[in-house]
């Protein structure tokens, strides 16, 4: 146990650092100087020369890499060129935004990809389940930057719905002290400023969310339908419990797993997804400023926020295999 | 026969939609009394497990049943729908499955599994059901019962799991326990220990079965009356002994002739002579001809 725990840290480790190291060659072979955009036109050499300095711009390539990852391993990722602010404080105020879209757009996902392969198996050879295979189809089919502009044209401009951009309507004069609008107005409690919130948060969520659940609903329909037809599953309807008890407490349980390994597999698409979507929103996220970052060629922002989201697919991979053992008896005993 | 019943199937004929219609039951007729084993017995094909599935109301989508009645106590199942018959069934008819290995949810604990009937049918709290759950397990010579209950399937062998499935078939005291070849998967060791078993469980709780199987040597040990198929049509039925001491029809014969018994071994297989089959055959086309013509 520990040896593995150990061994997968290592691994993090590792693959951290590989992730680090494409980063940076890649934004050193990549055309554009970044001081270059933020000088003045009387900038004088000399001035050049020591904002290459401060932005540890100056010396070879494998001597850069080495003062950027030393200064990281002791929490410093630089200052921003375009922002001239910490790019830990600037990751710190927008990733909090992205983490509440990815995870209300997973749990939306989740939620919906499951009933959808509930009811297609309730309704099996039946209306029920050509409705479900027809809906994840459709579903499947449209990607979800495509679904956000849908989610636009519907709820934004046809049918004024849900408001079309941010986080919070800044009219509403809402306090937040810490990054977790959403979280922090249900903790304490704030009945406006959770609607508010809510609300920003339906199209990019859905846009989010749509595709994923399609890709699990028609993962699990598939587990469930094997399942059904197994022994326990008819000794389970001789004791005559009903269809959707049957689905949902035998199959369920034993078609589940695979289904949430591929969903944290996806995730890590879906945190990918958050750059587009965040942009079609002017939702004040990670991706949102990664793209401005982009555009400047922010390259010490730009570095911090792939590092971050590197971090962050470790992570889900690592949460997704925890999980998949705990779910499954044989390996938990194992 | 003014002798009580529990169960009887009354000209019960089957077709397969697979096979273009091909008849699966032909006419097949019996009765179970309350507290009796009844021996399907028949070979591969004979149509054994599609009464059983007939009675649970789970025939295949491609086998039809084009005639005939099953009535338990006083109800005849084939007019019930799908919602009534799961209520009656659930309460009154248990089920022996044959192949422990896959009949446990490998998710759900032995109690989850052993306990869920009893709270949903007949009213019991989490506490009762375990305390009944943990008395069964006694019944069928569990050792550590406590531990049992909190195991996954895969942490017990076959023979524990087919136990524990007894004991669950007779937790809400069925009228009727169907078991379908129950010892066919496990190792012949076990077997015996199994068989005892569900006699000693249907003695104690003067439950009726069905007991399906291909093996007469096994019907000899545990049955008290038989019905022997062929290709869907009852042969022969009577009393175990009555049938397997004095069998009447030809293909009994040969059947009874080829089971190796503990006083007479047979060396090798006997198989039942081409001319018998082909009697048997001549049978079914005639009755075939006679229904259809
Ligand atoms: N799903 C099905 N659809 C159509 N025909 C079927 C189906 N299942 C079985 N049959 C046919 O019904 C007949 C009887 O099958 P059944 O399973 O009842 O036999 P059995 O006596 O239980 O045999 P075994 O000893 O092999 O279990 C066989 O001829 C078989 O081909
Ligand atoms: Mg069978």
């Amino acid at each position: 146990m520990i040896a593995g725990a150990a061994h997968r840290a290592a691994m993090m480790a590792v693959t951290l650092f590989g992730v680090a190291l494409v980063v940076f060659v890649l934004l050193r072979v990549a055309p554009g100087d970044p001081i270059a955009m933020m000088i003045g036109p009387g900038a004088s050499p000399a001035d050049i020369v020591a904002l290459r300095a401060h932005y540890g711009l100056d010396g070879s390539l494998p001597m850069q890499f080495a003062v950027w990852l030393g200064a990281m391993l002791h929490g410093d990722f630089g200052t921003s060129i375009s922002l001239r602010r910490d790019v830990v404080a600037l990751i710190g105020e927008r990733l909090p935004a992205t983490l509440e879209l990815a995870f209300c757009a997973l749990g939306v996902a989740l939620v919906l990809g499951i009933a959808l392969a509930v009811i297609g198996t309730l309704g099996k050879r039946r209306a029920g389940e050509a409705v479900v295979d027809g809906a994840t189809g459709l579903l499947l089919a449209i990607p979800d930057f495509v679904w956000a502009l849908l989610l636009v044209l519907l709820f934004g401009v046809a049918v004024p719905l849900f408001p079309m951009s941010g986080r919070v309507d800044p009219s509403l004069g809402a306090q937040f002290h810490t990054p977790f609008y959403l979280l922090e107005a249900l903790v304490t409690g704030q009945g406006a400023a959770v609607r508010d919130a809510a609300a920003h948060l339906v199209m990019p969520v859905l846009a989010l969310a749509l595709p994923l659940a399609a890709i699990i609903a028609r993962v699990l329909k598939g587990a469930l339908d094997e399942a059904m037809v197994q022994d326990y599953v008819l000794l389970a309807r001789v004791k005559g419990f009903s269809e959707l008890r049957i689905v949902t407490r035998e199959a369920l349980r034993n078609a589940i797993g695979p289904t949430l390994a591929l969903t944290g597999v996806q995730f890590t698409f879906l945190l990918g997804g958050t750059v587009i979507v965040e942009r079609i929103f002017s939702f004040p996220g990670l991706g949102n400023m990664a793209i401005e970052g982009v555009i400047n060629r922010d390259l010490p922002l730009i570095q911090g926020i792939v590092l971050t989201f590197g971090f962050l697919f470790i992570l889900t991979n690592l949460v997704v295999d925890l999980t998949v053992v705990g779910l499954n008896p044989k390996l938990r005993h194992g | 026969m003014s002798e009580p019943r529990l169960l009887s199937i009354e000209g019960l004929s089957a077709v397969s939609d697979r096979d273009n219609g091909a008849p699966i039951l032909r006419d097949v007729s019996l009765a179970v009394a309350p507290g009796e084993i009844h021996g399907l017995v028949g070979e591969s094909g004979a149509g054994k497990s599609t009464i059983a599935r007939a009675i649970l109301g789970m025939t295949p989508r491609t086998v039809r049943i084009t005639q005939g009645a099953i009535i338990l106590g006083n109800t005849e199942l084939l007019s019930l729908d799908a919602r009534q018959l799961r209520r009656l069934l659930g309460a009154e008819v248990a089920l022996i499955p044959q192949d422990p290995l896959t009949a446990l949810n490998p998710s759900r604990r032995i109690e989850a599994q052993m306990t869920d009937g009893l709270r949903m049918w007949k009213g019991h709290s989490a506490k009762s059901a375990r305390e009944r759950a943990l008395t069964l397990l006694d019944e069928v010579q569990m050792r550590e019962p406590e531990r049992v209950m909190r195991c996954y399937p895969h942490e017990l062998s076959g023979g524990m799991r087919q136990r524990v499935l007894i004991a669950a078939a007779f937790a809400l005291e069925p009228k009727l326990v169907i078991a379908d070849e129950p010892t066919t998967a496990l190792d012949v060791t076990v077997q015996k220990q199994i068989l005892k078993l569900i006699r000693a469980m249907q003695a104690r709780h003067k439950t009726g079965a069905i007991f399906v199987t291909h093996d007469l040597g096994v019907v000899a040990q545990i049955c008290d009356r038989v019905t022997l198929l062929y290709q869907g049509k009852v042969m022969e039925h009577g009393l175990t002994a009555d049938l397997l001491l004095k069998p009447r029809h030809a293909y009994t014969k040969a059947l009874v002739r080829a089971t190796p018994r503990y006083d007479r071994p047979v060396d090798g297989l006997i198989p039942v002579p081409d001319a018998v089959i082909a009697a048997c055959r001549a049978e079914i086309a005639g009755f075939d001809g006679a229904t259809h013509g």
